[in-house]
């Protein structure tokens, strides 16, 4: 094998990563919002579901894709506010409550693809989002074919996890949220809102979820598939406790899950025998050896799952 | 506990009725604005699932997963534990017993038959015993690993069926047919119902008589209520830890097991999960994680699942219906729960002792 071929593939794996990491992180960062202010949100896989039907069909009915991101980023704050509602007043088992989120996604979406498209499986193609051409990088060789055609959702991405770090350690609506998830009785005491600060923290982690719904349908494909986030919030949740309930550290397990995915096509190319099963594996395998402590251990946000009840 | 009067017993049927009151009501809305009429729709959900015997045949072959399910993620709750797993557990023991069935051809009825049950129930069994092991020992918590099991389970049943136990001559991903000696025997013809109801029933009463009769089920009993007190009272929480849940994978994979001897006699590639575990989740909290609740949230889901099938084919509804329809009660069920143990937390402390414990 030339030098060039094996920079090619390179250049592809690299690229293709970064677009599997893309939905990978944008939710995870929805739940680590979520989370960081102490409710469990195990719906980000419906919330994708959500964001990626509304997504294709914002972009059927206005020919702009780009309100068609809108429209699934919106739904996905939506269904978030049912899920904060259930579990801020109601006081619902948060997990309960997004198992509910889950199958209502799936049934639901299916139910709509009927009723607008009159047929399942999948929508008819819509108006996407265009891969960008990034200016000088793509002068550059092996750059050019890595990182300097991509959505620019894939950018977004990236930038997001840059601004969530930002908004979570540096500013006081971020410190905020950290107090009220690891303890909501001394944010109180200090004034701080647990549910005003609750209810935000889980329309950011729908309206996140929405987003990489909104790439899928809109970024990576240009239609909806039924149920076509196909586990990808759940590996989004790994990816959040692999990385510790930090974005960046996230957004590190998400490239590294990327990498997975994108190697799946490579390993026979190189001539390596690795069941492609075992690759699907590694992020949820990775969660649990993490959540054991092992190896650096994951804990979770102390007030995380916990409904507030208020001071007595 | 046992001893239930008629009134009580109503009392905590009327929230499930309301419940299920409240989510058909939206069902009606919804068949409305897709056009359809709902009593002709309902009607027929109804008469596909009770319409004739063979219909009644149909419902009981989704009803038997469903008690087992649902008794499996019940029991791991009286023992304070969530099993988000019920999925992963059956998919395993689907491809174990699918195994077992296939790789025996002259083993008599009477050994191969139970014997296959077993090695399903074994797969369930070892599968949910890993996050049990990992809950009492490392405090990992039992909700993200069985989450994650549940798709380790379903990319290895791929890699199995595709690499391992694939039927000659190997182009589709589907292991030999079981051998006639692990068949359960059929009911109800032309309709799959098969014996494997009456396996499931049994489950159920060993099931109550284990939990409200043993001195073991009321050690897993106690540790759900209390584990503190539980361990204060000399019980080795540990050990009823893993067991709950491994036994509630038992279950979860015995009804995997039932599945490939009484209807689909092969494992065949899964593309999604089955939905069988998940839906276990919401029959055992509709049924409030007693025995008798499990039996009537199996069949209500179970004949909702089957009766949509001719909703769908004659009324033109679409069968997805359903699934909302179930969301819709987990999620009342959602607020609902919590309500409970909110009500027995204020309980607990107003005695004093537990009020020393808290500080």
């Amino acid at each position: 094998m030339d030098l060039e071929f094996i920079f090619g593939i390179i250049a592809f794996v690299i690229a293709s990563t970064l677009r599997a990491a893309t939905p990978l992180t944008f939710a995870a960062l929805g739940g680590i919002f979520s989370e960081r202010s102490g409710v469990v949100n195990i719906g980000l896989e419906g919330i994708m579901l959500f964001g990626a039907f509304f997504a294709m069909l914002g972009s059927h009915f206005t020919g702009n894709p780009w309100l068609g991101v809108l429209s699934g980023v919106l739904v996905g704050g939506l269904i978030a506010l049912i899920h904060a509602f259930v579990s801020l007043e109601l006081r619902a088992n948060q997990v309960v409550s997004g198992v509910a989120i889950n199958m209502l996604a799936m049934s639901g979406t299916a139910l709509l693809l009927q009723k607008f498209f009159h047929t399942s499986g999948q929508s008819s193609s819509v108006a996407k989002i265009d891969d960008l051409s990034l200016p000088w990088l793509d002068q550059i060789p092996f750059v050019s074919d890595a990182i300097a055609h991509l959505n620019p959702l894939v950018y977004l991405a990236i930038l997001m996890v840059i601004l969530a770090n930002f908004f979570l350690f540096k500013t006081t609506t971020g410190l905020r949220i950290r107090a009220v998830g690891e303890n909501p009785d001394a944010a109180a005491t200090l004034g701080v809102s647990v549910r005003k600060v609750r209810y935000f923290s889980v329309i950011t982690s729908g309206l996140l979820s929405g987003l990489a719904g909104a790439y899928l349908s809109l970024g990576a494909m240009d239609l909806f598939k039924e149920n076509m986030s196909a586990g990808q919030g759940f590996i989004a949740l790994a990816a959040m406790i692999t990385g510790k309930w930090n974005p960046i550290g996230a957004f590190f397990a998400c490239l590294l899950f990327g990498l997975a995915e994108a190697l799946e096509g490579q390993f026979q190319l190189l001539g390596l025998e690795i069941p492609k099963q075992f690759l699907h594996m590694l992020p949820y395998a990775l969660t649990i050896v993490l959540i054991l402590g092992v190896v650096g251990r994951s804990v979770a946000p102390a007030a995380s799952g916990v409904p507030y009840e208020g001071r007595k | 506990m046992s001893t239930r009067s008629p009134f009580k017993l109503l009392k905590s049927a009327i929230f499930p009725l309301i419940t299920l009151s409240c989510a058909l009501l939206v069902g009606v809305i919804i068949i409305t604005w897709m056009g359809g009429d709902p009593k002709n729709a309902y009607w027929h959900l109804f008469d596909g699932a009770f319409g004739s015997l063979p219909k009644f045949g149909e419902t009981l072959v989704y009803v038997s997963p469903l008690i087992l399910t649902g008794l499996s993620v019940a029991l791991a709750f009286r023992c304070g534990l969530f099993n988000i797993g019920a999925e992963g557990q059956y998919i395993m023991g689907m491809i174990t017993a699918a195994w077992c069935g296939a790789a025996f051809t002259n083993l008599p009825i009477w050994i191969h038959l139970p014997l296959t049950m077993l090695a399903g129930m074994l797969a369930g069994f070892l599968w949910a015993a890993i996050p049990g092991y990992f809950k009492a020992k490392f405090g990992a918590h039992e909700v993200i690993s069985t989450i994650m099991m549940n798709y380790i389970a379903l990319h290895l049943s791929d890699f199995l069926v595709n690499q391992v136990l694939i039927a000659p001559p190997g182009t589709s991903p589907i292991t030999p047919v079981i051998s006639a000696s692990a068949k359960l025997t059929k009911l109800l013809p032309p309709s799959r119902a098969n014996t494997g109801i009456f396996i499931a029933l049994t489950c159920l009463i060993l099931v109550y008589l284990f939990l409200w009769k043993t001195k073991w089920g009321f050690e897993i009993r106690a540790v759900g209520y209390n584990n503190e007190a539980a361990n204060y009272a000399g019980i080795n929480v540990t050990k009823n830890l893993i067991f709950a849940l491994a036994l509630s994978g038992a279950l979860s994979g015995l009804a995997g097991a039932l599945q490939i001897q009484g209807v689909q006699y092969r494992f065949i590639q899964l593309f999604g999960f089955t939905g069988y575990g998940f839906d276990g989740i919401a029959v055992a909290l509709l049924g409030n994680n007693h025995p008798l609740g499990v039996l009537f949230g199996a069949l209500l889901f179970g004949s909702m699942n089957s009766g949509a099938l001719q909703m769908q084919s004659v009324a033109g509804i679409p069968k997805d219906l359903i699934g909302i329809i179930q969301a819709i009660i987990i999620f009342f069920i959602a607020a609902d729960y919590m309500l409970k143990k909110f009500k027995l937390k204020k309980t607990n402390q107003s005695t004093p002792l537990s009020k020393e414990v808290q500080l």
